[in-house]
């Protein structure tokens, strides 16, 4: 059984030609960038070459982008450089949906004595940008904002945000890791000092991402050691991983429209037919200002573990907000700061294309669910018709 | 994903005895829509008290509804008294064992049962509420539940509470009181805290040889376990003096490390006032 992959906000299958590029470096090209001898030096040549595309694809100079391992690593690395390049400022606002590589961060700093401001979103998911204006002080280091979320896939205003934010001495990160490859984006344009990515999010491989940091910001490396990008982040290049980010930058960004376009109508036709096939399914976060690849949608009366597993029978592969697939006993952060009622929060499912995504699995998925979740409906003991929301002790 | 056996799968994807029974005898129900598991469970039961019938409806995930499952093919063919006799363990254990943090999915099925069998011999009403005192807010659990949970599983702390029972799973604020019930319950560490908190003054002497004691056999052990360590400078009235070593020295949760374990520790066990203070070397 194929698997029918629409779990792309999690991570995403490495494409054919990103593959390809970085295997010679695997088997062949393993020298060190930082060798005297040639055999190693003209490695180097193909991580600018990866710098470059890139800088290309976030509309910035290459020297202002350094590799890393991961999304998180760009995260952290972002949040301690902003707050210890100025150690007087001990104030940082961010969100109450951000991703654990920065919600995590924003606690450790708490607990070192920072003031953390986390802004709190609507029932749609939207940030009030007011709340955000009225949060900065003057001793506020950073603003922390994803550029879209993962869980629901509602895109922040970041322009609007770093309009907001320019001007006043605060240096603005956005953690971009969903929307890097998948939405256009701009630096010139846009007033971000630090911006982090991830490869595997955009069908590059796992174990390598990047950190832009603007021209002029002041850094502190999170990593030390060795000389490796000029100082700021040490440790042997990645040579197989960069080459393959840079391929795969080059190659998202190449008819990106048409390829959203024909995301959206993908994940149009996934939702609307689930929302037609089934009763008593709401759609959580606001549906104009999100990814093209993302929805997420939860089922009421039923928990989304159980129809994960399901799906799993048929090769569908899917993510939830629920509780128990993550071990904890509360449904996901994200939908509780959006007050997704209980009663639905349980049930959430979401389901993440890619431009891989066929027309053929979307219907696949549409012929399976609505038998999936009558089963599930007829075993639980809750209905349309019952006492909804069930007498509680809670 | 959850590393559940070949028969919880087996179970989840083939329920037995799912939906709702015509004409029961009597219903047990346990959990709600907000607490993300809720079990209906449905008995017939013949004049000689024999389960002649068991069905279930279960919301919840995957190792709910196999739990709710395997209780009633467990169920069908007994007695009443011997249906009394099923613990959560037997049910885990029926299904080949369930993951550490789905052990309350196997507790929600006893609990279920102990409601049923209650209605049937008339000890409950309905919407009577849970004997007990709540613990847990979150989740409504009691304290009678925790400690039959503690007692018939061997709990030893207070994350195996939560994964049995969900209690302290949810805001944590019950999570001293689940300190305090485990103790109790298990009758360990009687000392602990209030005959430790001592009836009289105690002479400066006994108060550092009692701060002393605590830290090396009690603070100092815990603190070795993720390779830190904690050196006892001075004792001046209510404030202790300490410098952190090993792992625990530059570490920046040290600071709540000291206000959470060590002064909590010391003021439970010797004086309320003290103010655990650290000297940076």
């Amino acid at each position: 059984m194929k698997e029918i992959y629409l779990d792309n906000n999690a991570t995403t299958m490495v494409a054919p030609e990103v593959l390809e590029t970085m295997l010679p470096f695997l088997r062949d090209s393993y020298g060190n960038a930082s060798s005297m001898h040639g055999f190693g030096g003209k490695v180097g040549a193909f991580i600018s070459q990866a710098r470059e595309q890139t800088a290309q694809c976030l509309g910035c100079s290459p020297d202002e982008i350094i590799f890393t391992s991961c999304g998180t690593e760009s995260d952290n690395t972002a949040i301690f450089s902003a707050v210890r390049s100025q150690p007087e400022k001990r104030h940082v606002v961010t969100t109450r949906v951000e991703h654990p590589a920065v919600l995590n961060v924003a606690s450790h700093l708490e607990i070192a004595g920072y003031e953390v401001t986390h802004l709190k979103v609507d029932e749609q998911g939207r940030l009030d940008l007011q709340e955000l204006e009225d949060s900065l002080r003057p001793d506020t280091a950073l603003v922390s904002v994803m550029h879209a979320n993962n869980e629901n896939g509602i895109i922040f205003p970041l322009e609007s945000i770093s309009e907001i934010v320019k001007d006043r001495g605060i240096l603005l990160h956005t953690d971009a890791v969903q929307t890097v490859g998948k939405l256009p984006i701009d630096l010139q344009k846009l007033a971000v000092d630090f911006l982090a990515l991830s490869a595997h999010k955009v069908h590059g491989p796992k174990g390598v991402g990047a950190l832009y940091i603007r021209r002029g910001v002041p850094f502190r490396p999170f990593m030390l050691g060795g000389h490796q990008e000029k100082g700021r982040r040490a440790g042997t290049e990645n040579v197989a991983g960069i080459v393959a980010l840079g391929k795969a930058m080059e190659m998202a960004a190449i008819g990106i429209h048409e390829k959203n376009s024909r995301v959206r109508t993908l994940r149009d036709r996934l939702e609307q037919g689930i929302l037609d096939a089934i009763p008593d399914v709401r759609r959580n976060g606001d549906p104009e200002n999100r990814l093209p690849n993302t929805t997420s949608l939860a089922f009421k009366f039923i928990e989304g573990e159980s129809i994960l597993l399901m799906l799993d029978q048929h090769g569908i592969c899917a993510s939830s907000g629920s509780a128990c697939t993550s071990g904890s006993l509360e449904p996901s952060h994200v939908l509780r700061a959006m007050g997704v009622p209980f009663t639905y929060a349980h049930g959430s499912i979401r389901f993440s294309l890619s431009r891989y995504t066929t027309d053929a699995e979307i219907d696949l998925v549409l012929q399976e669910l609505p038998g999936i979740v009558s089963r599930l409906r007829a075993m639980s003991p809750f209905t349309a018709t019952s006492k909804a929301t069930g007498d509680c002790a809670c | 994903m959850w590393d559940y056996t070949d028969k919880v799968r087996d179970h989840f994807l083939n329920p037995r005895n799912a939906g709702p029974m015509e004409d029961p005898t009597v219903v047990g129900e346990v959990g709600s829509l907000a607490c993300g598991d809720a079990l209906k469970l449905f008995l017939k039961i013949d004049n000689s008290g024999r389960i002649t019938d068991a069905t279930f409806q279960t919301f919840g995930c995957a190792s709910a509804i196999a739990s709710s499952s395997v209780l009633t093919e467990l169920l069908k063919g007994k007695t009443v008294d011997e249906a009394a006799a099923i613990t959560n363990k037997e049910i885990a254990a029926e299904l080949g064992g369930l993951p550490r943090e789905k052990m309350h999915c196997s507790v929600m099925g006893q609990e279920a049962l102990e409601s049923a069998l209650k209605r049937y011999r008339g000890e409950l009403e309905p919407l009577a509420k849970p004997e007990g005192e709540i613990v847990c807010k979150c989740f409504g659990v009691t304290d009678v539940q925790i400690r039959r949970a503690i007692t018939e599983n061997g709990l030893t702390t207070v994350e195996e509470i939560t994964d049995y029972t969900k209690a302290g799973g949810g805001c944590g604020e019950c999570v001293l009181d689940l300190e305090r019930i485990l103790a109790e319950t298990r009758g360990t560490e009687p000392a602990k805290p209030k005959p430790a908190v001592p009836q009289r003054k105690l002479t400066n002497l006994q108060r550092m040889q009692l701060v002393t004691k605590v830290i090396d056999e009690e603070i100092r052990p815990s603190l070795k376990k993720d390779r830190g360590d904690i050196e006892l400078l001075d004792i001046e009235g209510p404030r202790v003096l300490v410098s952190m070593r090993g792992a625990c020295s530059g570490c920046p949760s040290s600071q709540l490390t000291i206000k959470e374990l060590v002064q909590r520790r010391l003021r439970d066990a010797v004086d309320p006032e003290i103010i655990v203070e650290e000297v940076r070397s």
